[in-house]
């Protein structure tokens, strides 16, 4: 299985085993990593599941819908490397994808 | 050991309980559920999940193994019948009886019944949980078998007619057109959506479900369902009469407060808890759809100062809220609630509540496009924003609310004006 980085914006980091087909967020709400709310699961309707892909990562997990990128540039702290963690799905690809989470997501 | 109970196993329960483990609730945690499965997400039920594009395992909010990691342990398909506050206990169906030192009701809310004749018929359903979903999608299934969609009763597309025009109603018309069988919406009120949102949001989803091919009849008023075992027939007040295969009512929802009010708990259209999420008992706390509780933020839209809401998100951070306080810390409920519906193309996301305003400005065109917001205001201070496939003004409406400034109504509905120069 995949394993996603994820560090929080205090530096704490965790790892964890995601599913092929999964999402970046769905893997930090199954293993209770905090910073990610997802409030509304992944329909893309709530930006609270907002994240910052890592530079070298950046370029393999696909581009971002036009609601996704609308929403990115209204969240809190957007950076170029802004993507909402519901809208990525993980591949076999994505194996030590680190991702890096918002002080907040509002 | 401490041990902390949780009655309901839907979304509040489903954040309540890795909640507390952050922060640092040591003690036992179960969870006591009469539904058969772990949380799972209700909004895709009358949407993907409705027609098929996802799983059981693909609706689940996490995975067992996720509250296992944390201590987690589940009592499923058990209904809690009685709660003994004096003795901290509480006593299930089967007559066991449990001891608890906290309490957390996460009861959430069941669908309005309508006593009419005929609607215990098979064939008639209503929409809440993942069994009511399996078995509409079953029946469809039997009266489709091997020729498209074709009804058990006439032969031709099957008839589906969906009572109450709110957002279930709206959001399972338009999945079921997605299998293209026939949809009615019967409304009672002269307009769908009319307890929740303006005339004009009204007008706009009548529009687009018409150019999608549903038939909707308001000033409808349900008197009676016909059939010999299996519904056939749903007959109006009016006379008017409408093929049927499948019954859907969406009435609304009543919030399970039986337990609580039967233990002596306050309850006022829901339990009554304060800001902490605290019940009138010290001990038992609740949070969710089941909830009556106080708000400071909308003290312009409530009456008596209380509100019960029925979304994810206020489950979600009412939960956390309860989490804190039986964690002795204080994380008062202050937030501003919104929600979101997803029908065919349109994607609506509303911000704040809309309760109580006086004037109402639509940005975009509603009348011709598929896209635009009604901005909710009263005395010129936003209340609320319906925006339908505007993800930007949505974001920039509930910083707006959160930051309680002042936008001209002018500026609002200008498309020339970039929403988030409001912000400024
Ligand atoms: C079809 C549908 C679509 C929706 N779409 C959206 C949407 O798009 N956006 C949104 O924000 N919200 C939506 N909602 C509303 C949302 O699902 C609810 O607000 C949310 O589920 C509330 O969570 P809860 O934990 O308070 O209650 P629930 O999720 O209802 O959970 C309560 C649980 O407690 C159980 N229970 C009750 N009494 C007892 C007892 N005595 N013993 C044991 N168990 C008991 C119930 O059976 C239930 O399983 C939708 C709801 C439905 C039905
Ligand atoms: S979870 Fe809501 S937008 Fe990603």
């Amino acid at each position: 299985m995949p394993v996603i980085h994820y560090i929080q914006a205090d530096g704490a980091e965790y790892e964890a085993d995601v599913a092929v087909g999964s999402t970046v967020m769905q893997g930090a709400v199954d293993n209770m990593i905090d910073g990610i709310l997802a409030e509304c699961g992944g329909s893309c309707s709530c930006a609270t599941c907002h994240c910052y892909v890592d530079e070298a990562w950046f370029g393999k997990v696909g581009e971002a819908g036009a609601t996704e990128k609308t929403m990115i540039e209204m969240a809190m702290d957007p950076q170029p490397t802004s993507r909402l963690s519901c809208q990525i799905k993980v591949t076999e690809e994505l194996d030590g994808l680190v991702v890096r989470l918002p002080e907040s997501q509002y | 050991m401490q041990k902390v109970i949780i009655i309901g196993s839907g979304h509040a329960a489903a954040q309540l309980a890795p909640s507390l483990r952050k922060q640092g609730w040591k003690g036992e945690i179960l969870i006591i559920g009469d539904e058969a499965y772990i949380p799972y997400q209700r909004p895709p039920l009358s949407k993907e999940f409705m027609v098929g594009k996802k799983t059981d395992d693909e609706i689940l909010i996490r995975p067992l193994s996720a509250y296992g990691q944390h201590d987690i342990s589940f009592k499923l398909n058990e209904t809690v019948v009685k709660l003994n506050p004096l003795e901290n206990t509480l006593t299930l169906s089967t007559g066991e009886s449990i001891g608890y030192d906290r309490l957390a009701l996460c009861t959430g809310a069941r669908t309005r019944k309508i006593p009419i004749p005929g609607s215990e018929l098979e064939g008639v359903f209503y929409l809440r949980t993942i069994d009511d979903v399996k078995g509409i999608k079953h029946t469809l299934d039997a009266g489709i078998k091997g020729r498209a969609k074709k009804s058990v009763n006439t032969g031709d597309s099957a008839n589906v007619v969906i009572v109450g025009g709110g957002y279930i109603g709206l959001e399972t018309a338009a999945a079921l057109r997605k299998i293209g069988v026939h949809v009615t919406i019967l409304e009672m009120q002269d307009r769908v959506l009319a307890r929740v949102t303006a005339p004009e949001v009204s007008e706009f989803y009548q529009r687009v479900h018409a150019e999608e091919g549903v038939q909707i009849h308001i000033d409808s008023i349900v008197s009676h369902i016909e059939g010999e075992g299996q519904v056939s027939v749903v007959h109006c007040k009016s006379g008017e009469r409408f093929d049927a295969d499948l019954v859907i009512i969406g009435v609304g929802v009543v919030p399970n407060v039986e337990l609580a009010e039967e233990a002596g708990l306050l309850v006022d259209n829901g339990i009554v808890v304060d800001e902490f999420g605290q019940t009138s008992v010290s001990n038992i706390f609740a949070a969710g759809d089941c909830t009556s509780h106080p708000n400071a933020l909308l003290a312009d839209s409530l009456t008596n100062g209380r509100l019960r809401l029925e979304s994810v998100p206020n489950a979600m951070e009412q939960a956390k809220t309860v989490a804190a306080s039986i964690c002795g810390q204080s994380l008062p409920y202050a937030s501003y609630p919104w929600f979101w519906s997803d029908q065919y193309d349109l994607k609506l996301q509303i911000a704040g509540l809309s309760q109580g305003f006086d004037q109402v400005v639509i940005r975009g065109d509603h009348k011709n496009s598929r896209s635009f917001v009604a901005w909710y205001l009263k005395q010129g201070k936003l209340l609320a924003a319906d925006c339908v496939n505007r993800p930007k003004e949505f974001l920039v409406a509930k910083k707006l609310l959160s930051r309680g400034d002042i936008v001209d109504p002018d500026k609002l509905v200008d498309e020339s004006i970039d929403p988030k120069t409001f912000l400024q």
